[in-house]
């Protein structure tokens, strides 16, 4: 017996004990997608946020069509418009050598998630620089520091505080939305729920498999919780709100 | 193009209509799931602040429960868990019929547990903001609690909570696409069918896309004048953002 097989074993759940290990290289797939998207789609949000801040007037224009499109529009069909929409474009992907990407169910759901997650997470960025005393600018203007200096020095450690509670909050949304993965083929833990119980009818399996995502994001919600009193450690007061500003 | 524009028209060969069927469907779920999610996310706000450990303890394994997990989760558990324990209920009753659930019912139910715990947050944040001396003065003035509720408290909660259930009613509309995998015919569910006929799955998702962003920029607009109404003799900081 291997060590997936021991949580159905000691439970003694016999459809767990089969399918202990496909859930587990599904936990494992929900994992990747998760982390990547999550952490490219932060790269691209700032960017977005930054742009939409101080870019000119054009590129303004198109991040804010973007981040309404992709925040107006349900993610599974995001999903499908990439899979099966980019994907059927297959003879101009063959030609420009990328048909490798848009094949792999994986590495599209990689792509609607980071894309979709990257509008909410420009709205947090943008909402939290924004939220800055506009004075803070100035001074850091007046004391010579170059734009790049005042993003690094000045706007980021601040506004990445009051980004932090709503961040962690698009990580645990994007862990439950990542569940729609499976409706491509892809078997992520909800995919290799969704076989274990089409082949036991066994309807506690989805039980379980709650059970393992409830695990993930309460994990998620207390390492976050950590991190916060930590990065704010300095501002520690009687009053719970001042430590917003 | 011209053949790309037969194909969404509502011609005997578009799929326009399909789509406006399946728009009706996609806004009927939603707008059935909000009475009902939101009646139980109040509920569930107000056993949140309850002096009663046990209400107080179930509202936080509900809110923990039905926030942390996914929603398509719960819409399969709900689906299959009633159309089984209906089955064997009618089973030991003595009936042999075939129970299939409506995936318009159990899209109902799962979204609005959904939307409950979401929206409790909402409506906790609101009752906090009513100062304690509202509800002194109205038991001073003979109002039993109901009254107290019913006339003064909640028609405050309404206007502070109406931003946060805007944002609730947004990723609602967003959800009910999820209802289309247990064949509930929304727009989603007619946008894979017509990619399955048309074998135009960029245009018939993108349709589809474009119907949803449609109706979420009426219900952002919507929200926006509603709040702007319901802040009317409010106009201090708040509305001025």
């Amino acid at each position: 017996m291997t060590w997936c097989e021991a949580p159905g074993y000691w439970l003694g759940h016999e459809v767990l004990q089969n399918y202990g290990c496909r859930i587990a290289s599904g936990l494992l797939v929900t994992i990747e997608l998760v982390a990547l998207s999550t952490t490219l789609g932060c790269a691209i949000a700032l960017c977005i946020a930054l742009i939409r801040l101080k870019g000119p007037a054009w590129a303004r224009g198109a991040m804010a069509a973007y981040t309404t499109f992709f925040r107006g529009t349900p993610l599974l069909c995001q999903l499908f418009l990439i899979y099966y929409g980019l994907g059927s474009f297959r003879p101009f992907w063959q030609s420009v050598d990328l048909w490798w990407f848009f094949r792999e169910p994986f590495y599209c759901a990689l792509l609607a998630f980071t894309i979709n997650t990257a509008a909410y997470q420009a709205e947090i960025f943008r909402g939290a620089i924004a939220s800055l005393p506009r004075g803070q600018i100035e001074a850091a203007k007046a004391l010579g520091l170059s734009r790049f200096q005042l993003l690094r020095l000045v706007v980021m450690p601040q506004a990445l505080i009051v980004a932090l509670r709503p961040l962690g909050n698009e990580l645990i949304t994007t862990i439950k939305v990542s569940a729609i993965a499976s409706l491509v083929t892809l078997f992520d833990l909800m995919g290799a729920t969704k076989l274990a119980f089409a082949r036991s009818f066994d309807l506690s399996i989805y039980l379980y498999a709650a059970a393992i995502y409830l695990a993930l994001v309460e994990i998620i919600r207390r390492v976050l919780a950590l991190i916060e009193a930590h990065l704010t450690r300095h501002s520690a007061t009687d009053n719970p709100h001042a430590r917003a500003l | 193009m011209d053949y790309y524009l037969s194909l969404i028209s509502f011609g005997p060969h578009g799929w326009g209509r399909p789509f406006l069927e399946g728009a009706f469907v996609t806004l009927s779920l939603a707008v059935a799931t909000l009475p009902f999610g939101l009646t139980l996310g109040l509920a569930i706000a107000l056993m949140q602040r309850s002096h009663r450990r046990f209400a107080r303890g179930f509202a936080t394994v509900y809110t923990t429960v039905f926030r942390g997990a996914p929603e398509l989760l719960t819409l399969y558990i709900i689906y299959f868990g009633l159309s089984l324990g209906v089955q064997s209920a009618l089973k030991s009753l003595g009936f042999s019929t075939q129970f299939d659930m409506p995936p318009f019912l159990a899209g109902m139910i799962a979204l609005g547990l959904v939307l409950a715990a979401f929206s409790s947050e909402v409506w906790v944040g609101a009752l906090n903001a009513i100062p304690r001396g509202q509800r002194e003065a109205a038991a001073a003035l003979g109002l039993h609690r109901a009254q107290a509720f019913r006339l003064i408290v909640f028609p405050q909660i309404m206007r502070i909570a109406l931003p946060g259930l805007g944002n609730n009613w947004m990723v609602l509309l967003k959800e009910t696409s999820l209802v289309s995998v247990i064949t509930l015919p929304d727009i989603m569910f007619y946008a894979m069918r017509a990619n399955v006929v048309t074998k135009e799955p960029f245009l018939m998702f993108g349709v589809a896309s474009l119907i949803y962003l449609a109706f979420s920029i009426i219900s952002a607009v919507g929200f926006g004048v509603l709040e702007a109404r319901s802040n009317r003799g409010h106009a201090m900081h708040g509305a001025a953002r």
